[in-house]
């Protein structure tokens, strides 16, 4: 299955978004996801399923001030 | 101005705002407000001026090192808009201090440096049913929303996991950045208290000054 990942075409087996965030070994703590334009609380990870051509785009916390 | 004429103006002049941070991010999220007349600011930050701050930090100077910043911003202020009441607070945010400070205030605006901080304003800024203007830098990327009037909050964005190990904060970061994205936190404010346009409720906006690119994600 082929995915859009910020921007880029990835080859991805990641049935939903849990799945996926431990295919890209994404930390825990300080990442959010975005499935076309919206962030998928944590909560829905793992039942939010992810189809061919999905748009994903990976957001990492910024902390700086 | 159509958005804000003497309307707006009226409520800027009532309005109480507080920015916790008078680093990279409150620099210029202070300056704009207090130019745009808002009534009361408050600024809260421990930590005195130092050499290194200064490319970002525009409220300082070289003779300022090793002083408080938050006095030194209120003199600075206080010159450009002495019609502005200016508060300050020479403390660390803490969970302890946090209620007694932000139930003062309208709009708590964020210009801190760790998650730490941004939990308790959040969760604060939740219980009490006010604004909190979230902004955060990390090289030449941003993010700015505006949560805890809608349905999310700092942790609907990135939950705290426990036991996860301590992120690890990148400290470098260009001058511009925190211009652009506290610029940004600053018209969220005047947005809000004023009330035209789409605020950034439940919205992230990011930036990436690598290639400007920018996008709006629903939260």
């Amino acid at each position: 299955m082929k995915l859009k990942i910020n921007g880029k075409e990835v080859e991805s087996a990641a049935k939903n978004i849990a799945e996926l965030s431990v295919e890209l070994a994404l930390t825990q703590q300080g990442t959010a996801i975005a499935l076309n334009s919206r962030i998928i609380p944590r909560t829905e990870w793992e039942t939010t399923a992810l189809e061919d051509g999905a748009d994903l785009f990976v957001i990492k916390a910024a902390y700086g001030g | 101005m159509p958005e804000i004429g003497p309307e707006g103006q009226e409520k800027l002049s009532k309005a109480k705002v507080l920015v916790v941070g008078a680093g990279g991010l409150g620099s210029p999220i202070a300056t704009y407000l207090t130019g745009a007349g808002v009534g009361t600011l408050g600024l809260m930050d421990d930590d005195v001026v130092s050499l290194n701050n200064l490319h970002r930090q525009v409220l300082y100077s070289e003779d300022q090192i090793g002083q408080s910043k938050v006095l030194c911003a209120q003199a600075r202020l206080k010159a450009l808009n002495s019609e502005v009441q200016l508060l300050t607070y020479a403390e660390k945010l803490t969970q302890s201090n946090a209620e007694t400070v932000i139930k003062e205030y309208d709009i708590v605006v964020d210009a801190t440096d760790n998650a730490d901080a941004r939990y308790i304003i959040s969760d604060c800024c939740q219980a009490l049913g006010k604004p909190y203007v979230y902004g955060a830098i990390c090289g030449l990327e941003g993010q700015v929303a505006v949560l805890c009037c809608g349905k999310a909050s700092y942790r609907t964005l990135y939950p705290k996991v426990e036991g996860a190990p301590a992120p690890e904060i990148k400290r470098i970061v260009v001058g511009v950045t925190p211009a652009i994205v506290g610029g940004a936190e600053a018209a969220q404010v005047i947005q809000l208290i004023c009330g035209y346009g789409q605020p950034l409720i439940d919205k992230l906006w990011t930036i990436d000054l690598r290639t400007m690119q920018t996008a709006i994600y629903n939260l």
